[in-house]
């Protein structure tokens, strides 16, 4: 287990430092940061003076290095649009974004788990069939134009919920459907080969043949081991879905770090953009150590091949 | 004997297939006999087969030019509402543009952004995999811990700042999602080559001394082909997904270009009223990713080997 876990820390801690030289060249990519700073009227002396300031004419090596080390502190720097922290933005608005990936990610597997575990117990029936269906058209439609088509049937036309904002419970239902529908499709998918392929092993024949319920075959032996790779990919998911929440917040104008980051896109304000990007990542590559760590600890092929 | 031939019992014995094994039928024509009988597929293949013919020939489908602003003729209703007429099949936009023919040309866009950008993808992700999957060790450590990195990266995010630092041209865009979607391609191509460089053909080849690039091109990758194809599918569905979705946030292809998902994002300033404005490119979209996917299934199916479904 230790010598998994090291090797499995190791490449998580190359991965998020490829990452943030990624994210830096990134920032640096957008053009000239002192000009930016400096403002449209600056005359070059100026912008060299703006330079010096913030050690823009060092290396580009050290720069990155003062960055890491800053950021490792918890300093991200400032936006350039309002000049506030970007740690400070961030943490503002992070909640918004967590809370909408997760009850996504609760909503699609509410869906796709009890519906993955019947396709599977009836495989080509109409059931089935409607699952295969369902997860084909989830993976179809286009993400915004499906939160655009709820806004104006629930929205505008019944009125049943708020479009816009995140203000209460309500206004995250809308988003919450818009987003989960897009991972709904996989895990669906995911549960229901597991639980074909649990179904068909000698211990669940085993199980029948002691005369186990039938409940108790589906639910205590099939799904707990059909459910590892749901839970790896529920893991991806979560970190995906922080990062692919930016089109749904910016069509539902939720005030998330997915909508800051569109925004500042559009203001060139890298600093933030280049700062969400590398939080995202840290956040995805601790979440696949996670869970990765979890399944070896459930599965011993996993720790000790 | 020729009596014998034609005995009923001779005749079921041919039609079951038994007396024909000597004379088995020939890959190309299972996988033909299969593809025919493949309702997915022949939807999807319909469907793609109409959408590039109306892409190529859409000066000739319309007397429309997609660009033509019309204020006159202003947010006309489609032919079906009370309003509508024959002049304008689909209505108009906000500027008095004709919508089926913006949604004639825009199949242009989303082709090639689709075939683009799964090409691309396909040519990285798959000399990635080949790679990787066949001299393992070093490499392989090399092409996974790229793949990891490729994988933490939120790609919409990265995309839509490449795009807004580059500029949406159509080339810009199609390279920005080519360098998005390389990683599957890279991942089944190299598990498929680690499983097929122990068989006997590529070890016979290393033994009268081929190079390792007439192995790796000559050996390996007709035999990862198919897989890529399919691959290819789903990539070139979330290619033109996710184009729509950076147009329609304003930071893809840039106006007054007729894409399907900038249609969506013009259309919804009048969606409340209009709402076809914002329904019938999103449609559109819908249909023809569902038609790829469905054309990458059938084709997985298609060549699978015998007893393998």
């Amino acid at each position: 287990m230790m010598r998994f876990l090291v090797h499995r820390l190791a490449i998580s801690i190359l991965v998020a430092l490829t990452v943030s030289i990624i994210g830096f060249a990134l920032l640096r990519l957008s053009g000239d940061l002192a000009s930016a700073l400096a403002g449209d009227t600056a005359k070059p002396e100026q912008i060299a003076q703006v330079a010096h300031l913030y050690g823009l004419d060092r290396p580009l090596y050290i720069q990155y290095l003062d960055w890491a080390a800053k950021a490792l502190r918890g300093d991200l720097g400032r936006s350039l649009f309002s000049n506030e922290p970007v740690s400070f933005l961030i943490g503002q608005r992070i909640g918004v974004t967590a809370q909408l990936s997760f009850m996504a990610l609760v909503f699609a597997i509410a869906i796709a788990i009890p519906l993955g575990v019947v396709a599977a117990t009836k495989p080509n029936s109409w059931v089935d069939r409607a699952a295969l269906g369902l997860s084909v058209f989830g993976q179809a439609m286009p993400n915004f134009w499906f939160g655009l088509i709820l806004i104006i049937v629930f929205g505008v036309m019944l009125r049943w919920l708020p479009i816009s904002g995140s203000d209460s419970f309500a206004h995250f239902i809308l988003p919450t459907v818009t987003l989960g529908t897009a991972v709904m499709p996989a895990i669906m998918r995911l549960t229901r080969t597991g639980m074909l392929d649990a179904l068909d092993s000698d211990y669940i024949r085993m199980a029948r043949a002691k005369g186990l319920s039938s409940g108790s075959v589906l639910f205590k032996h099939a799904l707990r081991n059909a459910v590892l790779p749901v839970v790896s990919l529920s893991a991806v998911s979560l970190g995906f879905l922080l990062g692919g929440s930016v089109i749904v917040e910016s069509v539902f104008a939720l005030n998330g770090i997915g909508f800051l980051a569109f925004q500042s896109i559009l203001r060139t304000d890298f600093p933030v953009v280049q700062s969400i990007v590398v939080f995202v990542s840290f956040a995805y590559i601790f979440l696949t150590l996670l869970s990765d760590v979890i399944n070896a600890y459930l599965d011993p092929r996993i720790r000790l091949g | 004997m020729t009596s014998l031939e034609h005995t009923p019992a001779a005749a079921a014995i041919a039609r079951s297939g038994v007396a024909r094994e000597a004379e088995a039928p020939s890959p190309r024509m299972v996988m033909r006999r299969r593809a025919l009988t493949h309702p997915g597929f022949l939807f999807g293949a319909t469907v793609m087969l109409l959408t590039i013919a109306v892409a190529i020939f859409a000066p000739l489908l319309t007397s429309y030019d997609p660009f033509a602003q019309e204020l006159t003729q202003r947010l006309i209703p489609p032919v079906w509402s009370a309003k509508g007429s024959w002049a304008h099949v689909l209505g108009t936009d906000g500027l008095g543009r004709d919508y089926l023919t913006r949604l004639i040309y825009g199949a242009r866009i989303s082709l090639i952004v689709g075939f683009g950008a799964a090409g691309i993808a396909g040519l990285i992700g798959a000399s990635l995999g080949l790679l990787g999957g066949y001299f393992g060790g070093r490499i392989d450590a090399l092409v996974m811990y790229l793949v990891n990195v490729k994988l933490s990266m939120p790609g919409v995010l990265v995309a839509l700042s490449l795009i807004s630092v580059f500029g949406g041209s159509v080339p810009v865009v199609v390279t920005v999602l080519g360098l998005l979607f390389w990683d599957r391609f890279a991942v089944v191509t190299r598990s498929v080559t680690q499983q097929i460089r122990v068989n006997d053909y590529v070890t016979a080849a290393e033994a009268v001394g081929a190079s390792r690039a007439r192995i790796i091109l000559g050996e390996i990758l007709p035999n990862v082909m198919n897989h890529i194809i399919v691959i290819a599918s789903l990539e070139m569905a979330s290619a033109i997904l996710v184009e729509a979705a950076l147009s329609f946030l304003g930071l893809g292809i840039r106006p007054p270009t007729p894409s399907w998902g900038l249609m969506i994002s013009e259309g919804r300033n009048f969606m409340f009223f209009q709402p076809y404005l914002v329904a019938i490119p999103g449609i559109a979209i819908f249909v023809l990713v569902i038609a790829i996917n469905m054309l990458g299934d059938g084709v997985r199916d298609i060549t699978a080997p015998e007893g393998r479904n």
